[in-house]
C-alpha cells in the first residue's frame, strides 16, 4: 500500500491510538485528517454495510491436503479452519470448516421457499415455512462440530492440517424435541431420518433418544443466518455427533422404527462393537493451538500456552499441559465458559527456557473420561505402537508438538 | 366475542382440517402435509424396502443405462479406475498403514470393501443412493425401472447376483449382501453414558 495516500488506513497506520474506528470516524482528533477526506469510496460502505476485517489480518481456510476442492467435477470437499490464528472458543462464521456430502455445491435457497417436513411415525406430520419455526420458542447454545476424519497425521504441518475440521459457533433454533413433540411420536418409533434439500438430499440417522435430548433445528449462527456453507437456510445440530449429522439444507425429518442405513451411515458403521462405539460420538479433544506446527517462537521468554478442548459427551472439566512430553503436567486455565459439547479455550502461563521441548495437552469431559495418547488407545487395542497405527474410531488422541531451540514448532507425529 | 360469529368459524376450521390445513397442537403452527406432498418428498428407504416404489430392471438393463446416463463417464467403463469412487471390485489391494482417503476415514479399508455393493450391509442402500444421489448434476431425475436396473448392474458386477435376476420392490430387500453381518451394533446412545467404558 501506498502509505503517502491519504486515506482511513493510511492514518490508522500513522498513529492513531486504538480509540476505535465509529469513534474517530465521527469525531476525528486533533491529528486526524478532516472528516472530508474519510469518505473516500468505500470506507462509509465498509462501516455502514456487512463488515469486513482489516486487510493485514489474512488468515484463510484451506483445502484439505488429500483432496481438491473444488476437485476434478467442480465439487467442494473438506476445507479446514486456521485454527492457529483463533482465539477465544467461537469461529467467525466465515472460517468455519466446511465438509460436504460426497462432495457438493453450495445450493441456493430462497428461505421463503424453504419448507421443513416432519413425519413417519407420528400422529401428526406437519410442514413448518422458515417464519413459523421463527416464531416457535427457541434456544441458543453453543456446539462444536467436528468431521469424524479429522485425524492428525505425519504429513500434516500444521494445527490446521491436522485438527481444522473442527470449529464451534453460537446457534440458535427450535429444539427439535419441540416440533416432534407437536408431530406426536409413535410407540415402536427409535430412528430418525434428517435430510437436506440440496442437490444429493444428503440424509443421516439419528437415535431418537439423541433427538429428544438436545438436537436443535437451527436457522442462527453467531448472531446472523447460518451460513450457505453451512446448511442456510436451516441445519440440523446433533450437539456432540460426528459432523455428518449436523444435516445442512434440512428439509425432512422422518421418524421410523429403525436404523435407516442412508448412503451417510452405511459408511461410518465398522465391524468392532468397540470402534463402533468410538464413534458417532466425539471423544474427548483437546489441541494446543500456540505454539503450534509452523509457528516459529521469537526467544526465550514468557508465552501463553493456548489451545482448544471439547467433548461429544458434555462439558469440558480440565484440561492438562504438559511442556516434557508427558513426563509432568500442570493444570491449564479455562478461559471459556465450558458449555457441554462446545470448544472451550484454554491457557497455561509459561517461560519458555529456549531449550527443546514437547508439548501435549489432554483434556478430562464431564464425565471423567480421559483423552487417550496415543500409545494408551494402542494398549487398549492391543496394536503395536508405530507410524502405521491408526487410533480407532473417532482420532481423539493426544497431539504433541516439537519445539525446536530455535523456536520453530513441528508436528510430533512426524 | 360474539358467539354466533364464532360458530361458522369453528365449523370452517373444521371443514379446513380435513382438508391439510391442521397445525400443530400446542403454538397453533405449521400445515398438515397432504398424502401426496408426502409421497413426493419422502425419498427415504428402510432397508426393509417398504417404501420401494413399483419397478423392476435387470442387469442387462442397467449396463445399457450406466453408458446411456453418463455414469461411465465418471465411474469409467468397467466401474472401476476412473475419477469417481470405484463401483466394481478388482481394485489394488489397499496398502497396510496406508491411511484412507479423506472423507472416508471411518471406513473399514481393507481390499474392496471402499465399494459400495461389497460394503453395504443393504442392498437397498444401493438403490436410496441412486435415486436420491445420482447421476451427477442430474440427481433424483432417475426412473424407479432405472434405479433398479443400476442397482442389478452393480449387484451383478460384484458378483452378488445373478445377471438375469429381476431386481423389484419384492426382491432386491431379499438380496443377501456380502457384508450383511459384518458390522457390529452402535451402542444405544443415552446422555450421559461414556460410549465405551473404561477407554482408554
Amino acid at each position: 500500500m501506498d502509505s503517502k495516500k491519504p486515506n482511513r488506513r493510511g492514518f490508522l497506520k500513522g498513529g492513531a491510538a486504538a480509540a476505535g474506528l465509529a469513534a474517530g470516524a465521527l469525531q476525528p482528533a486533533k491529528a486526524q485528517k478532516p472528516a472530508s477526506q474519510w469518505s473516500e469510496k468505500g470506507t462509509n460502505k465498509e462501516i455502514i454495510a456487512y463488515g469486513e476485517r482489516s486487510r493485514f489480518v489474512t488468515s484463510v481456510r484451506a483445502p484439505v491436503a488429500e483432496r481438491d476442492s473444488p476437485d476434478a467435477f467442480g465439487l467442494m470437499f473438506h476445507v479446514l479452519t486456521p485454527l492457529q490464528d483463533s482465539v477465544g472458543s467461537i469461529t467467525p462464521s466465515s472460517l468455519h470448516y466446511v465438509a460436504t456430502h460426497r462432495g457438493s455445491y453450495v445450493p441456493e435457497i430462497d428461505p421463503k421457499e424453504h419448507r421443513l417436513m416432519i413425519h413417519g411415525m407420528v400422529d401428526r406430520p406437519l410442514i413448518f415455512t422458515m417464519d413459523e419455526l421463527k416464531r416457535l420458542p427457541y434456544v441458543t447454545r453453543v456446539h462444536f462440530i467436528e468431521c469424524i476424519g479429522n485425524r492428525s497425521k505425519p504429513t500434516h504441518k500444521t494445527v490446521q492440517e491436522t485438527h481444522g475440521m473442527t470449529s464451534c459457533s453460537e446457534w440458535t433454533g427450535v429444539l427439535l424435541s419441540v416440533l416432534l413433540k407437536e408431530a406426536g411420536v409413535q410407540n415402536g418409533a427409535s430412528w430418525i431420518v434428517a435430510e437436506g434439500a440440496e442437490e444429493i438430499k444428503g440424509a443421516s440417522s439419528v437415535p431418537l433418544g439423541k433427538a429428544m435430548d438436545d438436537c436443535l433445528v437451527c436457522y442462527g449462527q453467531n448472531g446472523e443466518a447460518v451460513r450457505p456453507q453451512q446448511g442456510f437456510p436451516l441445519r440440523l445440530i446433533v450437539p456432540g455427533f460426528e459432523g455428518i449429522f449436523q444435516t445442512k439444507y434440512l428439509r425432512r425429518i422422518k421418524v421410523v422404527d429403525r436404523y435407516y442405513m442412508t448412503y451417510n451411515d452405511y459408511g461410518h458403521i465398522n465391524p468392532d462393537p468397540k470402534v463402533s462405539a468410538l464413534g458417532n460420538q466425539i471423544g474427548p479433544k483437546s489441541v494446543i493451538t500456540f505454539p503450534s506446527g509452523g509457528q516459529k517462537l521469537s526467544g526465550a521468554g514468557f508465552y501463553e500456552i493456548s489451545g482448544l478442548a471439547w467433548s461429544g459427551a458434555g462439558a469440558i472439566r480440565k484440561v492438562e499441559v504438559s511442556t516434557d512430553g508427558g513426563k509432568s503436567w500442570k493444570d491449564a486455565e479455562l478461559r471459556t465458559p465450558a458449555y457441554p459439547m462446545a470448544h472451550t479455550r484454554f491457557g497455561l502461563h509459561w517461560n519458555w527456557d529456549g531449550k527443546a521441548c514437547e508439548l501435549l495437552s489432554r483434556c478430562t469431559d464431564e464425565l471423567g473420561t480421559l483423552q487417550p495418547t496415543r500409545a494408551e488407545s494402542a494398549k487398549y487395542f492391543d496394536r503395536p505402537l508405530d507410524a502405521n497405527f491408526r487410533v480407532p474410531g473417532a482420532d481423539n488422541s493426544v497431539q504433541s508438538w516439537k519445539v525446536s531451540s530455535d523456536g520453530s514448532v513441528h508436528n510430533g507425529l512426524a | 366475542m360474539d358467539s354466533l360469529k364464532l360458530l361458522p368459524l369453528v365449523t370452517i376450521l373444521g371443514i379446513c382440517s380435513h382438508i391439510g390445513l391442521a397445525q400443530s397442537p400446542t403454538y397453533g403452527l405449521g400445515r398438515a402435509p397432504s398424502a401426496e406432498e408426502i409421497r413426493a418428498w419422502d425419498i427415504s428407504i428402510s432397508p426393509t424396502g417398504k417404501e420401494l416404489p413399483r419397478g423392476r430392471g435387470t442387469a442387462k438393463e442397467g449396463e445399457q443405462l450406466f453408458r446411456q446416463k453418463g455414469c461411465a463417464g465418471c465411474h469409467g467403463a468397467t466401474g472401476i479406475g476412473a475419477r469417481a469412487p470405484a463401483l466394481v471390485k478388482g481394485g489394488p489391494p489397499a496398502e497396510p498403514g496406508k491411511a484412507p482417503p479423506a472423507g472416508m476415514e471411518g471406513m473399514h479399508m481393507v481390499p474392496d470393501t471402499g465399494i459400495m455393493a461389497l460394503r453395504s450391509p443393504y442392498a437397498v442402500t444401493i438403490w436410496d443412493y441412486i435415486s436420491r444421489g445420482m447421476p451427477l448434476n442430474r440427481e433424483g431425475t432417475l426412473k424407479p425401472d432405472e434405479v433398479y436396473a443400476l442397482t442389478a448392474f452393480l449387484l451383478y458386477k460384484n458378483d452378488i447376483i445373478k445377471e438375469d435376476e429381476v431386481m423389484d420392490a419384492q426382491t432386491l430387500p431379499k438380496v443377501i449382501m456380502p457384508n450383511r453381518n459384518g458390522f457390529a451394533n452402535l451402542p444405544e446412545w443415552k446422555h450421559g453414558v461414556p460410549r465405551l467404558a473404561g477407554y482408554p
